[in-house]
């Protein structure tokens, strides 16, 4: 089988919509798990900061928003290019499903910053590189679901969206390496790739823990709003009726009684 | 395998996009390459590249020793160091909790003449460091400890 061949497999929404269906329950538990988990360890068992005492525990919820709000994006920017390049109609309602995701959690990321910036900074909010290009993330999710409110073709609306969230990508390595090149008020990053991490191996475990939980609460709820996509989009096909079909039979059977 | 011309011509014109969105932000980020930054370390303060009585911000570290404070006011002197130039600061009122000597601070006001910085607002900048308690007090004991050796070593 060539890589084309499961490239345009992907590409069909029926078997996307089977597939995703199997793998749906598993990242949601996996999900649940990791995020409360994580939680509870981190926000419980943890011993406070050095410095900021228990205000840093934070970083339980923000770096996991902040990073797959962005991560986030970086799909939503490749799903846009793929339906550009190939017409794959997959990859227009994946870059749809993700715009509500991401801008939630960019909100969320923002939201989490200025409360922890209020007790560690003193302020809530403060005009530099980093907070300001997560700013300008958060209003590009915004434009990206309001275009697609403001077209009535499918087909427009999803080319326009493409090039919007195409251009809009340049502004993540912007936010990732806002701390480097210019001086900000936001600390650069605690975790490297490369070289040791300057947050300690007991406070590093809890945190991998809530974002990896992240990542698939994220993958769950793209699944999600893509098959509720697929079964609107595909809604006069034969198979999204006979699901329906045989939806609708559990309350008949019931009546019948 | 090949790709469809029409479908290449098309990956062209998306990477077309992303080069010229990279080039009109790096641009952007060119021009506006001073006003990004949130404030002026004080190396550049000394040098006079920061305007003197226009609202600005200074950063740096608050060295070690520098802190005065008044017994009858809120009123608090500190220099703040980039351990190439130090500039005094001169502010009045409540400090964030993680505000320290040797810690990190963006301060808010205005240069005067003189040279001190008035500032209107203290903000504290907190490194990416994050640690347990005991671990810091292992640290800063074994640093002493260190220190004590390499003493006695020189002696």
């Amino acid at each position: 089988m060539s890589i084309w061949t499961t490239f345009h497999k992907w590409g069909s929404p029926r078997w996307f919509y089977q597939f995703s269906g199997r793998l749906l329950p598993w990242l949601g538990g996996l999900s649940l798990l990791l995020l409360i988990g994580g939680a509870v360890w981190g926000l419980a068992l943890v011993p406070p900061d050095y410095k900021q005492g228990n205000s840093f525990r934070i970083i339980y919820v923000h770096v996991p928003a902040s990073a797959v709000a962005m991560g986030a994006y970086m799909m939503m920017a490749i799903a846009g290019a793929i339906h550009l390049i190939w017409r794959m109609k997959l990859a227009a309602m994946v870059m749809k499903a993700i715009a509500p995701i991401g801008a939630s959690l960019t909100f969320l990321a923002l939201l989490t910053g200025a409360v922890w910036g209020k007790p560690t900074w003193g302020t809530w909010w403060v005009w530099d590189a980093r907070i300001t290009s997560v700013l300008i993330l958060f209003f590009l999710y915004l434009g990206v679901i309001a275009l697609h409110q403001a077209f009535e073709n499918r087909e427009a609306a999803a080319k326009a969206c493409a090039v919007l969230v195409i251009v809009g990508a340049v502004n993540i390595p912007i936010i990732y390496w806002s701390v480097e090149w210019w001086y900000s008020l936001h600390q650069p990053a605690s975790i490297r790739f490369i070289g040791e991490s300057s947050i300690h191996p007991t406070m590093l475990r809890p945190l991998m823990a809530t974002m990896s939980g992240m990542y698939l609460f994220f993958a769950w709820a793209m699944l999600l709003f893509t098959r509720t996509e697929i079964l609107d989009r595909e809604r006069n096909t034969r198979w999204v009726q006979d699901i329906v079909c045989s939806g609708d039979k559990k309350p008949e059977s019931r009546s019948v009684l | 395998m090949a790709m469809h011309p029409q479908r290449k011509q098309r990956l062209m014109i998306v990477v077309f996009i992303l080069c010229v969105a990279a080039l009109a932000a790096g641009l952007l980020g060119y021009a506006l390459k001073e006003n990004i930054n949130l404030f002026y370390p004080p190396a550049e303060i000394v040098s006079g590249k920061a305007p003197v009585g226009k609202a600005i911000r200074a950063g740096g570290m608050v060295q070690e020793g520098s802190v005065q404070r008044a017994t009858d006011s809120l009123k608090i002197r500190f220099v703040v160091t980039d351990y190439s130039a130090v500039v005094t600061v001169e502010y009045e009122g409540i400090l964030p909790d993680l505000f320290a000597e040797g810690e990190g601070v963006v301060v808010s006001g205005k240069l005067a003449e003189d040279g001190v910085f008035y500032a209107s607002e203290v903000l504290a900048k907190h490194d990416e460091t994050y640690m347990p308690p005991e671990v810091s007090d292992a640290l800063t004991k074994s640093a002493a400890k260190r220190a004590e050796l390499e003493e006695k070593g020189s002696l």
